[in-house]
């Protein structure tokens, strides 16, 4: 398959046309971490909610590349209601997966697996991780919270 | 000028099939400065100024020679040539050697939104410390730097003006002798960033007049990690050093000490001798160029690119204008990072981002921008292969549904 093609797969342009959970709340129960890479200018918050130690809810915004933006998009699907240490493990692991480290291969990694041809740039894999670095700052937080 | 030849002095070439078109971040090192610098290390290694052994003589001979063909470079004199970091060290010595210890509560120092963060933040911080104000040049419609529109923010309070003299972004030349005669007829004290320009147009700093000026070695062939401040003989001895040590100390005594004159004054420690030796031979290589035949090169280049790029619909270029050889555009729709992507995938090097310039961004209205940039060893076949690569990325994206 084309590497090109493979990096901007569907799933990819359609989060990043299509985001879901965009935008951010004033709710103070949620927890907030906002990420900048000063080289490109992708620029990412991201909000999330955990209650009784499950993520019910994240939100997004920010503006940048169509591979750090789609992937906000795309946590904020896959993250939800899981429970933090597992949301964590997978956000984890999919760092790993896009570092080219090695990786726990039995977990699902569903739409985020569309992310696996950014291993073959490695001039991007900033993009790929930011939203997702971001994610795991705002439920570290709640940890030391508690 | 014969630019395919030009390549096989660029041995970097020879290991990658490259349209390299970013010289605006830095240039490529051709095979006369990397000798230079094995050179160097091969047969010298010795330490300047300090040994009175034969080594280290001729190490010192070498490192004068080029500090003279620097000043010859620009019509300065040798001791008017300061060795640093780079552009960005140079232009911090000035902000804080010199406009630290005198600017006041209510001076007011110019500058643009044109200006790289080097010639941007340093400002800002000496102005936080003492209590001066940063005035901005309002930019004309097209984001450029007018006499007129100077002379609209310059006043009796302007003690200090601090411009780039080429722009990063744009290309623009700044009419800096302009300028700078009627900033000292308000005896305001000038400072040229000229990283853009060393590299592309003959400097002339008596003619300019300016009172500071700056730029790197590694925008024009030569080693990375060292750069030049110019400065007026008057001010670089009336100028407080910002690092102190070894070299630069004339007499140290517990009572007190007193330092070198300029140059040395702001050379402390151990120079980059190998690339202060090495750069000798990059302006020995511009020279052999001439800056009229560089300049027609250019712009053949950035006109060939802007033609092609007038005929695809959806490419938008900021600067259409400028004079150097510089194009900045993006591909409307499309974040210019993911553009970049395709373009490398062709083997094209090309800058996407802010280019260290988040205020003229902003003054765009854009986040980031592409930027190709051209020097002595582009070809028209490097513009060929960046026309196709961005017409390959409307049509991927298209496609893509963006």
């Amino acid at each position: 398959m084309n590497r090109l093609e493979n990096l901007y797969r569907k799933i990819i342009m359609d989060h990043y046309k299509n985001p879901r959970n965009k935008g951010l709340t004033d709710d103070t129960r949620y927890k907030q971490e906002h990420i900048k890479n000063p080289s490109c200018g992708d620029d990412v918050t991201i909000q999330s909610f955990v209650e009784d130690g499950v993520v019910k809810d994240i939100r997004h915004d920010g503006s940048g590349c169509s591979i750090c933006c789609s992937s906000a998009s795309v946590l904020s699907v896959l993250l939800k209601d899981r429970p933090v240490k597992e949301a964590l493990a997978f956000s984890e692991n999919y760092t790993k997966m896009i570092a080219n480290q090695p990786y726990d291969e039995t977990l699902e990694f569903e739409d985020a697996l569309a992310y696996q041809g950014v291993r073959k740039f490695p001039a991007r894999t900033k993009c790929a991780t930011i939203a997702w670095k971001a994610f795991e700052s705002t439920v570290k937080v709640e940890d030391n919270d508690e | 000028m014969e630019s395919l030849s030009l390549k096989k002095d660029f041995p970097v070439f020879d290991q990658n099939d490259i349209a390299y078109l970013d010289t605006a971040a830095t240039s490529l090192t051709p095979r006369s400065v990397i000798g230079k610098l094995t050179d160097y290390y091969n047969n010298y290694s010795a330490n300047v100024h300090r040994g009175v052994y034969r080594l280290s003589h001729e190490a010192t001979e070498l490192y004068n020679a080029t500090r003279e063909a620097t000043a010859r470079f620009i019509n300065a004199e040798f001791e008017e040539i300061v060795f640093t970091r780079g552009a960005s060290s140079a232009l911090n010595l000035v902000a804080f050697g010199y406009g630290l210890s005198n600017l006041n509560p209510g001076d007011e120092i110019i500058i643009s939104e044109l200006e790289h963060h080097s010639n941007f933040l340093p400002w800002q911080q000496v102005a936080k410390k003492t209590g001066a104000k940063v005035v901005y040049v309002p930019l004309s419609e097209e984001g450029r730097i007018e006499v007129e529109a100077f002379a609209s923010v310059l006043n009796e309070n302007t003690k200090i003006v601090a411009l780039t003299h080429v722009s990063n972004v744009m290309g623009y030349i700044t009419p800096i002798k302009a300028i700078t005669e009627l900033a000292h007829s308000q005896n305001a004290v000038v400072c040229v960033d000229a990283a853009q320009s060393a590299p592309h147009l003959q400097i002339d700093v008596k003619e300019i007049d300016c009172d500071f000026l700056a730029f790197s070695s590694h925008k024009m062939l030569g080693p990375k990690g060292l750069g030049v401040l110019y400065g007026k003989k008057k001010r670089l001895e009336n100028m407080e050093p910002v690092e102190y040590g070894g070299d630069m100390v004339e007499t140290a005594s517990k009572d007190g000490s007193t330092w070198q004159a300029p140059p040395l004054k702001f050379e402390t420690g151990t120079p980059p001798i190998a690339s202060v030796v090495a750069f000798f031979e990059a302006l020995r290589y511009l020279q052999n160029i001439g800056f009229v035949a560089l300049k027609e090169h250019e712009q053949r280049l950035k006109k060939y690119v802007l033609d092609a790029f007038s005929n695809i619909e959806s490419v938008k270029v900021y600067n259409p204008t400028s004079e150097t050889g510089m194009v900045t555009f993006n591909i409307e729709g499309v974040h210019p990072h993911d553009v970049v992507t395709v373009l490398d995938e062709d083997n094209i090097a090309l800058r996407a981002g802010h280019h260290c310039a988040q205020p003229l961004m902003q003054w765009l209205g854009v986040v980031a921008t592409l930027r190709a940039s051209f020097y002595v060893y582009n070809t028209l076949e490097d513009c060929d292969r960046l026309i196709e690569s961005v017409k390959k990325a409307v049509t991927f994206f298209k496609e893509a549904g963006l």
